[in-house]
C-alpha cells in the first residue's frame, strides 16, 4: 500500500513540503495528488532533487504523482 | 509542442528568460513616461488605481495603470492556450484579504513591491538594500510558520464564471480608461496632473508590456517572495535565477538609457531614507506575502489563471492603499526644502499600523495551523 499524500487545493509551497516531509520518512512509493501544473512541477522538481523517480499520471483535471527511490 | 514549452518554461532557463525580460522592459516603461525607478511597481500601481477609483484621494498618485491589466489579462490569455485555466477558491478568502490590506500598508510604507525594490536597488537606490533585507526577515518568519504546519486550508474547485471575475474587473477597468469616464467635476475618476500619477507610458505600451509580462510570469511561476521563501525553506536555487536575471538585466538596461544614479541613500526618486521603516515595512510586506502564498505580482497571475483567493488578496491590496493614504500611513519621499536635505518617511500613524500588522500576521501565523481547526 503506498502512502498517499493528497495535496489538493493547498497553497504554494504545502504540496511540497508535505510530498518531503513524506519522502524523507523514507516509506516508498509514495503517491502525491496535486490539482494544478504548478505543484505538479514543483513537486516533480523537489523530489527529483532528493534523487527520487517520479511517475506523473494525470487524473481527470487533477495529477497523481507516484515517487519512488 | 505545448508540453516541450511547458518544459521550458518550468526549467531554469525558462525562469531566466522571465526575470530577464521583466528586468529589460521595466526600465524601458521609465523611459517611455513611467515615474523615475518605477518602470513597474504592482503595489504603486493598484493605489494608483485605487486613487483613480476615488478610494483615496492623494491627487499626485491616481491613474488607471494599464501594466495591472495587463499582468492579469497576459495570464489568462497564457493559462487559456496551455489548458491551465481553473477556478478555485474558498481557502480562507477573509484572512487573504487582510493579508492583502497590511501588504500593501508594509509595501508603501517602504514605497514600492519587491519588484519595484529591485528595480530602485538597479538604478543606484540603496534603501532597496534596507528594504529586500526587511523582505526576506519577513519571509524567513513566514517559512517557520509553515514549517510549523501553517495553512489557509484548501481551495475548491468552483463555477468557471467565478474565475472570470479578475479578468473580467480588469477588462472593466481599462474601458473606463479608454472612454476616460467622468461621473462629475468632482467625481471619479481621478487623474493625476502631477506627481508620479501623471507620468505613464502611453496606453498600448502599457497594456502591451504589462501582457508580455503577464503570460512570462503565468508559465514559469515568477515569484519574488517565492524566490527568497524557497532558498530558505530548502535551499532551492530556481526561482530566485528569475530574480537575479532581472537585477542584472536593469542594470544593464539602466546604464544604457542613462537612468542608473551615483549609488546613494538620500534623495532618491520617489523613495525616503527612513532605515528602520523602510526595513520593517518590508518585514511586515514580506510576511504577509509569505502567509499568503505569492508576492503581490505572483497574486496577479494567479487572479488571471482563475484563482479567486488570490483575486480577494489583490482586492484586499487595492483597499489597504486606501487606507494607507487615507490614514496618512504610506511613506513621504526625501526631500530638499530650501536648501535642506530633508528625510522623508512615515509619521506616527504608519508606524502604529506597521506594528499592528506584524501583530495581526503573526497571530494568523500562529493560530491558523493543521489540527487548530474548530
Amino acid at each position: 500500500m503506498a502512502v498517499q499524500v493528497d495535496a489538493r487545493g493547498l497553497s504554494c509551497p504545502q504540496p511540497v513540503i508535505l510530498a518531503r516531509r513524506a519522502i524523507k520518512a523514507g516509506e516508498f512509493p509514495i503517491q502525491v495528488l496535486v490539482e494544478t501544473v504548478t505543484s505538479r512541477e514543483n513537486v516533480l522538481r523537489a523530489a527529483e532533487k532528493l534523487g527520487c523517480t517520479v511517475a506523473v499520471e494525470e487524473m481527470g483535471d487533477e495529477f497523481k504523482l507516484t515517487v519512488e527511490r | 509542442m505545448s508540453e516541450g514549452l511547458t518544459r521550458f518554461f518550468a526549467s531554469r532557463w525558462g525562469i531566466v528568460l522571465a526575470g530577464a525580460v521583466i528586468g529589460v522592459l521595466a526600465p524601458l516603461l521609465q523611459k517611455a513616461g513611467n515615474p523615475p525607478n518605477m518602470g513597474i511597481c504592482v503595489a504603486c500601481f493598484e493605489r494608483d488605481i485605487a486613487g483613480a477609483l476615488g478610494l483615496q484621494r492623494v491627487a499626485a498618485v491616481q491613474y488607471v495603470r494599464p501594466e495591472i491589466a495587463g499582468f492579469v489579462l497576459g495570464s489568462t490569455v497564457a493559462a487559456l492556450l496551455f489548458r491551465e485555466f481553473k477556478a478555485r477558491s474558498g481557502s480562507a478568502p477573509i484572512v487573504r484579504f487582510v493579508l492583502g490590506v497590511f501588504a500593501m500598508i508594509g509595501a508603501l510604507v517602504f514605497m514600492g513591491c519587491p519588484w519595484r525594490a529591485l528595480l530602485r536597488l538597479s538604478a543606484g537606490d540603496l534603501n532597496a538594500v534596507v528594504g529586500l533585507a526587511g523582505l526576506a526577515t519577513g519571509i524567513f518568519v513566514g517559512v517557520q510558520f509553515l514549517r510549523a504546519g501553517y495553512s489557509l486550508g484548501r481551495s475548491q474547485k468552483t463555477y468557471t464564471a467565478v474565475g472570470w471575475i479578475m479578468p473580467v474587473l480588469m477588462i472593466g477597468l481599462l474601458l473606463l480608461l479608454v472612454f476616460e469616464v467622468t461621473v462629475s467635476d468632482s467625481g471619479a475618476l481621478f487623474f493625476s496632473e502631477s506627481g508620479p500619477g501623471s507620468m505613464h507610458a502611453p496606453l498600448l505600451i502599457s497594456l502591451g508590456t504589462g501582457l508580455i509580462i503577464g503570460f512570462l510570469a503565468q508559465r514559469t511561476r515568477f515569484c519574488t517572495m517565492g524566490s527568497i521563501r524557497d532558498v530558505l525553506l530548502m535551499g532551492d536555487a530556481h526561482l530566485i535565477s528569475g530574480l537575479g536575471a532581472l537585477a542584472v538585466a536593469a542594470v544593464v538596461t539602466n546604464l544604457i538609457l542613462g537612468q542608473l544614479n551615483p549609488p546613494a541613500f538620500f534623495g532618491q526618486p520617489v523613495a525616503h531614507s527612513q532605515h528602520l521603516w523602510n526595513y520593517l515595512g518590508m518585514a511586515l510586506a514580506g510576511l504577509a506575502f509569505a502567509l499568503a502564498g505569492g508576492c503581490p505580482g505572483r497574486q496577479l497571475f494567479l487572479a488571471g489563471e482563475g484563482d479567486g483567493d488570490a483575486g480577494v488578496f489583490v482586492l484586499g491590496m487595492i483597499v489597504g492603499a486606501g487606507l494607507a493614504h487615507n490614514f496618512a500611513l504610506a511613506g513621504a519621499p526625501d526631500q530638499v526644502v530650501e536648501g535642506v536635505n530633508t528625510t522623508g518617511g512615515i509619521g506616527p500613524y504608519g508606524m502604529a499600523a506597521v506594528v499592528l500588522g506584524l501583530v495581526v500576521c503573526m497571530v494568523i501565523g500562529l493560530t491558523m495551523r493543521h489540527g487548530m481547526e474548530a
